[in-house]
């Protein structure tokens, strides 16, 4: 299956690590991602206020850029935008379905694209990768485990965006299960806690960091005393202020012991048996390679 | 301790202003605080969402110099809690337009330590400034 794949501004930087082990985990699925050509940034947050139709510009000509593959044949009718990172998600299916919505707000937009060749007509589905591994089945993903993870206990982080608004979520709200079921589809176990959909501070950690820490030590503590081992997480904004903010939080509680905090497509890799550079642990910032070889798993 | 507050033209035309750019029925609300109760920055807050959301009712201006509206990172806890379904996320995002199209934006990037820049991803810098610059 051929499938059009935004990457988004973080997948191609600091999360590259996040791109290449879901590029090739899919692969052993039979998914090809197929790169949007000239994609743009989506401008990461939703344009919330009622009369900023511009904001949404950026988002909808990404799903011009799907139209034009189908007209080109680099997929086949294939009109599901698939993404990975959980803010591009959120804001390119919100843009969406306001210009569906709003279809006054679509023909002003396709009037100032009037360069573009191809007005957008509302077609594209956004798609977050745990919702394809989903509609195949988890036990499709079982079957590709070669490497036992059963020794791992894993905190499914979902954050905000995968499940709210609840127009736009991948699941129920406040009790989701499909992180859950993904993980046992990797023969690890899901950890139950009461944080895992609680924000991490997003982008307060530019001007607000202290927020962030205590917000960070509040989850990242949560999911310890819940007896995870470590945290998976689908949005690169979460894994910088989890996963890289642990030194400001060792700084301000310095009894406080590190927690790896990883993509869910770095542990799918590790599940499949991919080699090290496309698990990519390196890419992490708390070190994760040390406990998984504690539970006695290779990487 | 109570206030008195007298309803006028300009908290009649400051309640419309935020009513139009939220799109929200802001008197739907019902004081529930339910809001408040599940915000995970409420602690960082000086008046809660819940409080917010009284002022804009009233059309009472001085919300505009709260905390409160800055703090909100969109978690969307509040909006999925509602009982009255309303969005307390866009009446926030509402009041930091209007101030944020008067060009009084809430981050310079001059402020911000190189170091730190050097280590923040971008999609904490693009959402930051899309959220608290004009």
């Amino acid at each position: 299956m051929k499938i059009p794949y935004y990457p988004g501004c973080t997948l191609k930087s600091t999360a590259k690590h996040f791109e290449n082990s879901a590029i090739e985990s899919a692969k052993k699925l039979g998914i090809e991602f197929v790169e949007l050509p000239r994609w743009n940034c989506c401008g990461v947050v939703a344009s919330l206020a009622d009369d900023d139709i511009m904001h949404h510009l950026a988002p909808v000509r990404n799903m011009i850029r799907v139209l034009e593959m189908n007209r080109d044949g680099l997929v086949e009718n294939e009109k599901r935008l698939l993404t990975l990172c959980s803010m591009c998600f959120n804001t390119l299916k919100r843009s969406n379905q306001r210009v569906k919505e709003k279809i006054d707000d679509l023909e002003t937009l396709n009037d100032f694209m009037y360069k573009e060749e191809i007005d957008y007509d509302g077609s594209v589905k956004i798609i977050h990768f745990l919702e394809i591994l989903q509609e195949m089945g988890f036990d499709e993903v079982k079957k590709s485990v070669t490497k036992s993870l059963k020794n791992l206990k894993v905190a499914p982080y979902y954050g905000c965006m995968l499940l709210r608004p609840k127009e736009v979520g991948i699941d129920d709200a406040e009790r989701p299960t499909i992180f859950e079921d993904f993980i046992s589809s990797l023969s690890a176990k899901p950890v139950d806690w009461h944080n895992k959909s609680k924000c991490c501070g997003s982008f307060l950690t530019v001007n607000n960091k202290d927020v962030v820490v205590e917000l960070g030590y509040d989850i990242l503590t949560n999911a310890q005393k819940s007896g995870a081992d470590i945290i998976v997480t689908t949005c690169p904004l979460c894994a910088f202020n989890l996963d890289n903010r642990q030194k400001n939080i060792k700084k301000k509680y310095p009894e406080f012991k590190e927690i790896p905090v990883v993509y869910f497509t770095q542990l799918m890799a590790l599940a499949f048996g991919l080699s090290k550079e496309v698990t990519g642990f390196d890419g992490n910032y708390i070190d994760p390679i040390k406990l998984l070889e504690s539970k006695n798993i290779k990487v | 301790m109570p206030k008195k507050f007298i309803i006028d033209k300009k908290s009649v035309d400051f309640f419309k202003k935020i009513s139009e750019l939220s799109g929200e029925i802001i008197t739907l609300c019902d004081q529930c605080g339910t809001c408040s109760a599940g915000c995970p920055v409420i602690e960082e807050m000086d008046i809660t969402p819940s409080q917010m959301m009284r002022m804009v009712m009233l059309g009472d201006e001085d919300v505009m110099e709260s905390k409160t509206m800055w703090l909100c990172a969109t978690c969307n806890t509040c909006t999925v809690r509602c009982p009255r379904e309303l969005d307390v996320s866009k009446v926030a995002e509402a009041l930091r337009q209007v101030k944020l199209r008067q060009s009084m934006d809430k981050l310079n990037i001059d402020k911000i330590p190189k170091e730190e820049l050097a280590e923040l991803p971008q999609i904490a810098l693009v959402a930051a400034f899309r959220k608290l610059t004009s």
